[in-house]
C-alpha cells in the first residue's frame, strides 16, 4: 500500500494539504464543524518543519484580516470557518476581492441562521455565490464531495487565486469536514522563497527592496471613474475565469432520464439514490457542480435537452436551484428537495421526493 | 545680502525626509498628522529601513498615509491594522512593521484587535494619533472625547450617562504582559517633537530586534473638527487634554531592566 | 465486497474508535471506507453513533438509511437502528443494559456479553476489541491482520506493547459468537 494513503476527516485532510502545498500561514478561530483543521495543523506544529506560521486568532474578524494582510505579501495564506465565523469575514472577503490579492478561504458549512445548529448545510450559497459582503464580486468557489477534494482542493484553490489573483473559496460543509475516508496527500512543496515571491507577485508588499517603486494593496478609491475602471477589470477577470475555469463531474447522464443536479455531500447521497432508483428501472443522472461559482450552466442546459425533468436536493431552502432554472430557462420542470437546520436526508428520503416531485408529479 | 545668497545647499540646515515625497497633503492646516509623518519618515531614513518598512495605515483621517510616505503599504479595514501588521511580521520578521492609526480605529472599532494584538507580544510598532474626535467623517464623538466636549454627535457636550466616559487604553495596554514600551507623547512645541521622535524611533528598533508590542500615544489637536486656529487648539489640548491623557513613558521594560 | 455498518452506544465508549480501527482495516486491505460520525456536544454523555461503509468500488453516500450490520451498545441505540437493519442482516448487542431485547425475527440476532469478557479479561478497556471481535466473526469483512496492522501504523510505537492484548481480545469476541 502507497505509504502517501491515509485515513483522515476532512477537516485534517485540509490542514494537511495545506502544510503540503508549502503554506506560508494559517490564521483562524475554533469553531464547529470545523476546529479539527487548526487543531491538526497545532498538532502538525509546521513551523518547525516547514517553517508556516499558524495563529489561533482573537476572531474570525482579525484571522480574515490576518489573512487579507498575507495575502498582500503574497503569501500563501488560508483561513477557515463554518457558517457564522464566515458571516463575520464577509467584510474581509469584499476587501481581498476589491484589493485582488489571492487567499483561500475555506467554510464548512453548518445549520443556519443565527447561531444555528453544528451539522451539515449548504445554506451559505448565496452567501458564497453571490456576494455576501459589499460590490460586484466573486470568489472562485469549490464544493468538495469527498476527503481527497478537500486535500486536492487546496492545491487547486490558491493556484487558481495566484493565477487570476482571486480570493478561492472552499465551500464544504460539517459531513465532508467530519467523515473519514481514504485520501493520498500530496507531496510535500518547499515553501516559495522571497525571492520567488518577489518574481511572481511583483506587486507584493514585501518592503521596498533595491528601492523599487512602493507597492500599495488597497480598495480605497475616491475618484468614481478609477473605481469604475478597478470594478471593469475586476469583471474581465470574472469573465476569464467564467470561460477557463468551469468545473463538473457527470454520472450516468448519458442515458437517462431525469437529472439531479446537486453538490458536496447531497452529491454523494444523491448516487446512491440513483443507483437505488436504477435497481427499479428509472434512469437518473447527476450532473455535480465542482465549480459553484462559475456555475456549469452549460453542461446542465445540455443534458437537460434529453431528460424529462431536474431534481435539485440541496440541504438548503432552495438556493442553487435558482441558478439551475436560469441554466435551462425553465424549459422543464425543475423540482426541489431539501432538508434544512442540519438535518441530512437518507438516500431512501431522496428517492421518495424523486418520485413524488418529478417522476409522478 | 539678497535671499539668493542665503539660499546654498552648504547653509542648509532643515532637510525634509527623502521618503516623504511633494505630493499635496489632505491634512488641514494646523493638524498634527503632518509632523508625525515627517517623524515616521525621517526614523525609517536614519534607521536605513527604507527597503524594509511596511506600513498598515487605518480607516480615519491617516487613510492615504501611503500617499505621502514613500514605503510599501497595507490599508486595513476600518480597525483591523493591528490585525493585518500581526500576519505581515509573522510571516516576515525581517521587517519593519508598523501600524497608524486614530481613536477611532484603533480604541473603538478596534480594540479587539488592538488589545489582542499587544497581549501577545506581536512586534509591531503601533502609532496611535489621539484627536478626541473623528475628523474624517466631520468631527464626531470618538471613544477618547473628553466629558463636556462637543462633537457632532454630541453637540452639547459628552456626558457620562449618555455616552460613556473617555477611554484611556493606552495605560490598559502598559498592563498587558505583551507591550515592551508604551509612551504618550505630543507634537505641539519642538521640545516634544523631539521627544516624540525618539520614541517612534525606540518602537521602531523595538519591532526590528523582535522584542514585542510597542505603542506611541500621540495626544494630538483637531482644529477643524474642535473648531479652534491651530494655536488655540493647541493650547486647549494643554489645558484639557493632557490632564486625562498624561504626556511620559507609561511602560518601558529595557529602562526597568537597567534600573 | 460492500459491508455497511452502524455502531452505536453511550458516548466515551468507545464506539467512534471502534468504528475507526475497523475502517483502518478496511485501508489496510486497500477497501475504500468512509467513516461518518454523529459529532458534536452530544458525544459526550449522550449517544454517539457512527457509519462505517467497507467497499471494493467507490463509495457514493456516507449516510444510509439501512444497515447490514447494527452494533447496539445501549437500549437507546437498540430502539434507533433495530429497524434500520436490512431484512436479513444482523443486530448486534450487549447484553448490558438492555432491558428490552431486539423483537424482529427477519434478522439475525447476536446477543453477546462483552462487558462480562471485559471482567474475565481483568481489563475494562479490552470492550471494544471484544465487540470487534464479535464482529468480524459474524462478518469476515476484515482480517484479523489487518485490525493488527493498522493498529501498529495508528497507535504511537509507546503503546505497540498493548498489541498483543487487543489481539486476545479480539479472539475472544470472536469466541463469544457460536459456530
Amino acid at each position: 500500500m502507497n505509504d502517501q494513503v491515509t485515513l483522515m476527516k476532512g477537516n485534517e485532510a485540509l490542514a494537511m494539504a495545506a502544510i503540503r502545498y508549502g503554506a506560508d500561514g494559517y490564521f483562524g478561530y475554533p469553531i464547529t464543524p470545523q476546529s479539527e483543521v487548526l487543531e491538526k495543523l497545532e498538532e502538525e506544529m509546521p513551523w518547525e518543519t516547514t517553517g508556516m506560521v499558524v495563529l489561533q486568532a482573537e476572531s474570525e474578524v482579525a484571522a480574515i484580516n490576518m489573512v487579507y494582510a498575507g495575502a498582500s505579501c503574497g503569501k500563501a495564506v488560508f483561513t477557515s470557518t463554518s457558517s457564522p465565523g464566515f458571516s463575520l469575514m464577509q467584510e474581509g472577503m469584499s476587501y481581498m476581492c476589491a484589493s485582488e490579492v489571492p487567499a483561500l478561504v475555506i467554510n464548512v458549512m453548518r445549520g443556519g441562521p443565527g447561531l444555528g445548529t453544528i451539522h451539515p448545510s449548504q445554506a451559505d450559497y448565496f452567501q458564497a455565490c453571490k456576494g455576501g459582503g459589499h460590490g460586484d464580486y466573486h470568489p472562485i468557489v469549490l464544493a468538495p464531495a469527498s476527503v481527497q477534494e478537500m486535500a486536492d482542493f487546496v492545491a487547486l484553490g490558491w493556484d487558481l487565486a495566484f493565477k487570476y489573483r482571486c480570493v478561492s473559496l472552499i465551500l464544504a460543509d460539517g459531513l465532508v469536514g467530519q467523515m473519514m475516508e481514504k485520501v493520498v496527500l500530496p507531496e510535500q512543496r518547499p515553501r516559495r522563497t522571497e525571492e520567488q515571491i518577489r518574481e511572481q507577485c511583483p506587486w507584493a508588499v514585501m518592503g521596498r527592496k533595491d528601492m523599487r517603486p512602493k507597492n500599495i494593496i488597497t480598495s480605497l478609491e475616491l475618484d468614481d471613474d478609477k473605481m469604475e475602471a478597478n470594478n471593469h477589470r475586476f469583471q474581465a477577470t470574472y469573465r476569464e475565469i467564467e470561460k477557463n475555469e468551469v468545473r463538473y463531474e457527470l454520472v450516468d447522464t448519458d442515458d437517462c432520464d431525469y437529472l439531479m443536479v446537486a453538490f458536496g455531500s447531497m452529491a454523494r447521497i444523491a448516487m446512491k439514490t440513483m443507483e437505488m432508483a436504477r435497481e427499479e428501472g428509472i434512469k437518473v443522472g447527476l450532473v455535480r457542480p465542482i465549480t459553484l461559482w462559475p456555475f456549469p450552466s452549460q453542461i446542465i442546459a445540455e443534458v437537460a435537452q434529453h431528460v424529462k425533468g431536474i431534481l435539485v436536493p440541496e440541504l438548503a431552502a432552495g438556493q442553487m436551484i435558482e441558478d439551475v432554472k436560469l441554466a435551462v430557462e425553465c424549459k422543464l420542470p425543475v423540482a426541489h428537495f431539501d432538508r434544512l437546520g442540519g438535518n441530512v436526508p437518507t438516500p431512501d428520503e431522496m428517492l421518495k421526493a424523486l418520485k413524488e416531485k418529478l417522476i409522478n408529479a | 545680502m539678497e535671499n539668493n545668497d542665503i539660499i546654498k545647499i552648504e547653509n542648509r540646515v532643515y532637510k525634509k525626509p527623502s521618503l516623504l515625497n511633494d505630493s499635496h497633503m489632505h491634512y488641514c492646516p494646523g493638524c498634527s498628522h503632518g509632523v508625525v509623518h515627517k517623524l515616521v519618515a525621517e526614523v525609517i531614513e536614519e534607521l536605513g529601513l527604507q527597503e524594509k518598512a511596511i506600513g498598515v495605515s487605518p480607516v480615519g483621517c491617516a487613510v492615504f498615509a501611503y500617499n505621502y510616505i514613500d514605503i510599501d503599504w497595507l490599508e486595513a479595514a476600518h480597525g483591523r491594522a493591528t490585525a493585518m501588521a500581526t500576519a505581515a511580521k509573522r510571516l516576515m520578521p525581517d521587517k519593519l512593521v508598523f501600524t497608524y492609526q486614530g481613536d477611532g480605529d484603533f480604541a473603538a472599532i478596534g480594540t479587539c484587535e488592538s488589545i489582542h494584538s499587544c497581549n501577545r507580544g506581536e512586534s509591531i510598532a503601533i502609532i496611535f494619533i489621539n484627536n478626541a474626535i473623528y475628523g474624517m467623517t466631520g468631527g464626531q464623538m470618538a471613544p477618547t472625547t473628553l466629558l463636556g466636549q462637543k462633537t457632532a454627535t454630541c453637540p452639547y457636550g459628552r456626558r457620562a450617562d449618555l455616552n460613556g466616559y473617555p477611554l484611556s487604553i493606552t495605560p490598559l495596554l502598559a498592563q498587558l504582559d505583551g507591550t515592551r514600551y508604551v509612551t504618550r507623547q505630543s507634537v505641539h512645541t519642538p521640545a516634544n517633537v523631539r521627544k516624540t521622535k525618539a520614541a517612534i524611533k525606540k518602537a521602531f528598533q523595538n519591532s526590528m530586534e523582535g522584542k514585542g508590542t510597542s505603542v506611541v500615544e500621540v495626544v494630538s489637536t483637531c482644529n477643524t473638527g474642535w473648531k479652534l486656529s491651530p494655536e488655540k487648539a493647541n493650547q486647549w489640548m494643554v489645558d484639557n487634554m493632557f490632564a486625562k491623557y498624561p504626556l511620559g513613558d507609561l511602560k518601558n521594560v529595557d529602562a526597568e531592566k537597567k534600573d | 465486497m460492500k459491508a455497511e455498518i452502524v455502531i452505536a452506544g453511550f458516548g466515551g465508549q468507545g464506539v467512534l474508535s471502534m468504528g475507526k480501527i475497523l475502517a483502518y482495516s478496511g485501508l489496510m486491505e486497500d477497501k475504500e471506507v468512509t467513516w461518518l460520525p454523529s459529532y458534536g456536544p452530544e458525544q459526550r454523555g449522550g449517544t454517539a453513533n457512527v457509519t462505517v461503509i467497507l467497499s471494493d468500488d467507490r463509495i457514493s453516500s456516507p449516510t444510509l438509511d439501512s444497515y447490514d450490520m447494527a452494533v447496539v451498545l445501549n437500549q437507546q441505540s437498540l430502539d434507533k437502528f433495530e429497524s434500520k437493519v436490512k431484512p436479513g442482516g444482523v443486530l448486534v448487542y450487549d447484553s448490558y443494559g438492555i432491558h428490552q431485547p431486539p423483537t424482529r425475527t427477519d434478522i439475525k440476532v447476536y446477543r453477546i456479553d462483552a462487558t462480562e469478557a471485559t471482567i474475565e479479561m481483568n481489563n475494562s478497556k479490552t470492550f471494544n476489541m471484544i465487540v470487534l471481535g464479535a464482529m468480524l466473526k459474524i462478518n469476515p469483512m476484515v482480517t484479523i491482520e489487518s485490525v493488527l496492522k493498522g493498529l501498529k501504523k495508528t497507535l504511537p510505537e509507546r503503546h505497540w506493547h498493548l498489541l498483543p492484548l487487543n489481539e486476545q481480545a479480539l479472539r475472544k469476541g470472536m469466541s463469544l459468537i457460536a459456530e
